[in-house]
């Protein structure tokens, strides 16, 4: 646990740091926990949901009899920027029927890194939709698997149907350097959607 | 009705849940709590020499009361040595997050602990917030 800071202090507390997440989405094995991994400080943990009577949505209660579909995680990680500021990295469930925890998720969520496997493109379909739906700024991360083959990177915009202001980049999800690059291209792009957003009013 | 909760499913449902006595909620917070508030546990005074991260005799006595369950306790704890997201209170103790809200909610309600509230919903941070982030990630 480092919070960079020593704990043994009287009644005076200190400026708590803010907090600040970025989403981590993509289909199922594309690499989204790897990625947290490569930049997170701790090792990602895994935190876990319920699926209760208080959290289910009404209309989806097919499906939930299983044992199996009980338990919900995700995996996240933590970037203390510096003693006011700490990022976290939440790799959102794979699971299409999970829908509705992304909303908890994305909630003041600043932005979005949406994993893509060029051998599986059409899995990163849904979480493109979702985040500009929402207009939450994302970046599209093609993650290179070693067996797969590479295309530009304006082949799979087009694949996507992205509008050209998204930025999409190629990277090694196992890097930290790539991933690093990765998440500073979404908050890069965040910070351009907010500037325009107040030129424009 | 009963049957209902002693199907297979049920089990890993429930127990949890025992621990907050089947509430989903806390009486403390209206609003659900964000995965990223920071959870504060503030440092009892130093006057008495005691260990850091040490409960004080109120706080202790406090916890025994029969209505607090060792969960409070350890969250108290693990929040004292360093403010901790929700999320990881409940991967710390390997707990869902629902029930994890509840038990805060509760410590909330004693006052044993104090929660941050993130940024808004819907509103982007500072832009110089942005800026110091993306200076920190570069610095990686």
């Amino acid at each position: 646990m480092v919070f960079g800071r020593s704990e043994r202090r009287g009644s005076k507390a200190p400026a708590e740091p803010v907090t600040l997440k970025i989403l981590v989405a993509g289909g199922f094995g594309v690499g989204k926990t790897t990625l947290v991994g490569a930049v997170s400080e701790i090792k990602p943990l895994r935190t876990e949901e319920l699926l209760t009577e208080a959290s289910r949505p009404v209309d989806s209660t097919r499906g939930v009899e299983a044992k199996t579909t009980t338990t919900v995680a995700m995996d996240f990680g933590r970037i203390t920027i510096n003693e006011e500021l700490v990022l976290y990295l939440f790799g959102t469930p794979g699971q299409d029927r999970f829908w509705f925890l992304w909303d908890e998720l994305a909630t003041g969520a600043l932005g979005a890194v949406v994993l893509a496997d060029t051998r599986r493109l059409e899995n990163s379909f849904a979480a493109v939709d979702y985040f500009e739906r929402r207009g939450i700024p994302f970046t599209v991360a093609v993650n290179c698997f070693d067996d797969a083959e590479r295309y530009p990177v304006e082949h799979v915009r087009e694949a996507l149907d992205l509008d050209g202001g998204i930025p999409v980049l190629l990277c090694d999800a196992r890097q930290r350097e790539s991933a690093r690059d990765v998440l500073v291209s979404v908050v890069e792009h965040a910070m351009r959607i907010a500037t325009r957003t107040t030129a424009g009013t | 009705m009963a049957d209902h909760w002693f199907d297979d499913a049920a089990g890993p449902v429930v127990r949890p849940y025992a621990m907050t006595r089947g509430r989903t909620r806390s009486g403390g917070t209206d609003t659900q709590l964000d995965l990223i508030a920071l959870v504060i546990a503030d440092g009892a005074d130093d006057a008495d020499g005691a260990e850091p991260g040490a409960l004080s005799a109120a706080e202790d006595k406090l916890l025994a009361d029969h209505s607090f369950v060792p969960e409070h306790h350890d969250i108290v704890v693990l929040c004292r040595r360093s403010p901790l997201s929700v999320a990881e209170v409940a991967a710390e103790l390997d707990l869902p997050v629902g029930v994890v809200r509840v038990l805060i909610g509760d410590l909330l309600e004693s006052a044993l602990v104090r929660v941050t509230r993130p940024v808004p919903p819907a509103e982007l941070p500072d832009e110089s917030i942005l800026r110091e982030v993306i200076n920190g990630l570069r610095a990686l």
